[in-house]
């Protein structure tokens, strides 16, 4: 890949010969889906134990079921009927997936969830989870890696960039492939840098355009590029 | 090609491929044709993705492709299961047919569980206060009073409503010890055998004590009747665990990681057996076993039936399903 190693998205090869990009979920983002689910989970027990009350022994029984169920099942409910996303999953944006991009099955979520038995033994919170993810590429914990799945970031929907600027400048012929991607990619994100930051980075091809303001030329250069309306 | 003629010509077929995928996604079934046109623009998409990467259009581009195709993926590939079929065909047949397969973990783990206790049991029946080297006296004491004949009620023990109290609790508990059983087996079986021989003793101390205190036809009664599915899922799920465990340990012609993954994938389904078996249980422990309106013989009786229905289950159940060179099956 041409990306080299600075990023940690990981290509997984279709049948129809295509590269999914997927970008793995880190260990920050997965505490923070943990730490909801988490709050769910307790809220639904408190207002169950709540209401279970009225119904004496028989809600005691009841209550249990649902504690077991809630201990065991419900990731593996969201992440095989629910888009792979329990609710603190989905409100951080991450997804699990199998490690060929495909949604999870039944078995493989059930035994990622099972294993989180190990994934946070002994009594130190999931240290065991912790280390196994930080040592492979795709941040996969150990019920993750015998499941053969991994958490990705759902991609959001991005807004269409547009390059502001009008007009169109020609492009130096020695500019290879890459350098004008630089172009078109510094255009469109423009809208999201300073002015000062902006000037910052077009300035490092003054050398090279030598022209009165390089961050219109390089916009209108962009435009070329693209072949943007006039 | 400029990447504006690109969009210009082709975005008409991106963008109709993002609206039946909202709509996939939405589990709104796509109609026959509908289907055609999605496998076929997904495979249009994709090669525009892979168009605009080597033309090194912007990242806009290409990552909106390249999201597209993702969801087109998992909306492609996603398994359509008919659990109903599956679970029968699985409960008749596979399950059996799959701890006969795995039958040298199962022996194993029988060994584990009955061993200790039975060495346990007899060291109790010999040396009646080493029960004290398992059981702290609180427990000892609970336990006597449990199954003291004295304190049995005539009729049903307790009313309806404790009976569910009781089968809540021998789900969560009985269950969740089962998983943990499964998923210590990761570490190198270590997990596993720790949860075996633990629960043995604690078996074989108990058993040993209520002989040594009179109290066995109570004891015994009570749990003859649930052990052929609570005690062969105990046995079961160490299994699978150590099926897990033994891949790490020796993973023959494939890396770790893939002989891992290829046992956990197996492991999982014995799981489902014993989840099933322990649901079972648990009924048969709140509602059967609990029950004193049956005289003792008549409780012996139907609890040896049990254990003959779960050792005729896993001895013969899906034989004639089972070919040398059965497809494996996935769930």
């Amino acid at each position: 890949m041409t990306t080299g190693i600075t990023d940690t998205r990981v290509y997984v090869e279709t049948p129809e010969g295509a590269d999914l990009p997927m970008d793995p979920a880190g260990v920050g983002v997965r505490i923070a889906a943990y730490l909801i689910d988490f709050l769910i989970r307790v809220g639904v027990v408190v207002l169950l134990s709540m209401v279970l009350a009225y119904a004496d022994k028989l809600g005691e029984g009841l209550l249990l079921i649902c504690y077991f169920l809630i201990d065991w099942f419900y990731p593996v409910y969201f992440e095989v009927w629910r888009g792979g996303a329990t609710p603190g999953k989905k409100a951080m944006g991450i997804l699990v997936v199998n490690v060929d991009g495909s949604p999870v099955s039944f078995s493989s979520s059930l035994i990622r969830n099972l294993l989180r038995f190990v994934d946070s033994f002994p009594v130190i919170f999931y240290v065991p989870a912790l280390v196994c993810c930080l040592c492979n590429k795709r941040f996969q914990r150990l019920g993750d890696l015998a499941a053969a799945t991994m958490v990705i970031y759902a991609q959001a929907q991005q807004a269409r960039p547009h390059i502001s600027e009008p007009g169109k400048a020609s492009v130096p012929t020695d500019f290879n492939l890459e350098e004008q991607r630089a172009l078109i990619a510094f255009a469109e994100r423009s809208e999201n840098l300073s002015p000062d930051r902006q000037k910052e980075l077009a300035d490092v091809l003054m050398p090279v355009l030598k022209v009165k303001d390089p961050i219109k030329t390089i916009k209108q250069m962009a435009n070329t590029l693209v072949g943007g309306r006039e | 090609m400029k990447q504006q003629q690109f969009e210009n010509l082709y975005a008409e077929r991106w963008n109709r491929f993002e609206v039946l995928l909202q709509e996939a996604e939405l589990s709104r079934p796509l109609n026959p044709l509908e289907l055609k046109e999605f496998a076929q623009l997904y495979r249009k998409v994709c090669h525009f993705h892979s168009l605009a990467k080597e033309r090194r259009y912007s990242s806009y581009m290409v990552d909106k492709l390249g999201e597209l195709i993702v969801r087109g993926h998992q909306q492609l590939y996603k398994r359509k299961t008919d659990y109903r079929q599956k679970m029968i065909q699985f409960f008749l047949a596979d399950f059996p047919c799959l701890v006969r397969k795995e039958a040298r973990f199962f022996w194993v783990a029988t060994a584990l569980f009955y061993v200790p206790a039975l060495i346990y049991f007899i060291v109790v029946l010999l040396k009646p206060e080493l029960v004290y080297g398992f059981l702290d006296p609180m427990t000892v004491i609970q336990l006597e009073s449990m199954y003291n004949p004295e304190n049995r009620l005539v009729g049903e023990a307790r009313e309806a409503a404790t009976n569910w109290h009781m089968f809540g609790f021998y789900i969560r508990n009985n269950i969740s010890v089962a998983f943990n059983c499964f998923a210590s087996g990761f570490v190198w079986c270590l997990g596993s055998i720790f949860f075996l021989v633990f629960n043995s003793l604690l078996l074989g101390s108990v058993s040993g004590h209520m002989v040594n205190v009179d109290y066995s036809e109570t004891f015994f009664t009570f749990v003859i009747g649930h052990g052929s599915f609570e005690l062969t899922a105990i046995v079961l799920s160490g299994a699978a665990g150590l099926k897990m465990g033994y891949a790490l340990i020796a993973p023959g012609n494939y890396s770790r990681l893939e002989a891992l993954k290829r046992a956990a994938s197996i492991a999982i389904k014995l799981m489902f057996g014993v989840i099933a078996m322990l649901v079972i249980a648990a009924f048969i422990e709140a509602f059967w076993s609990s029950n004193n309106l049956f005289l003792a013989w008549q409780k012996y009786l139907v609890g040896a039936v049990l254990w003959a229905v779960v050792f005729i289950y896993l001895a013969f159940a899906g034989k004639q399903a089972e070919l040398p060179d059965k497809t494996e099956f996935n769930p």
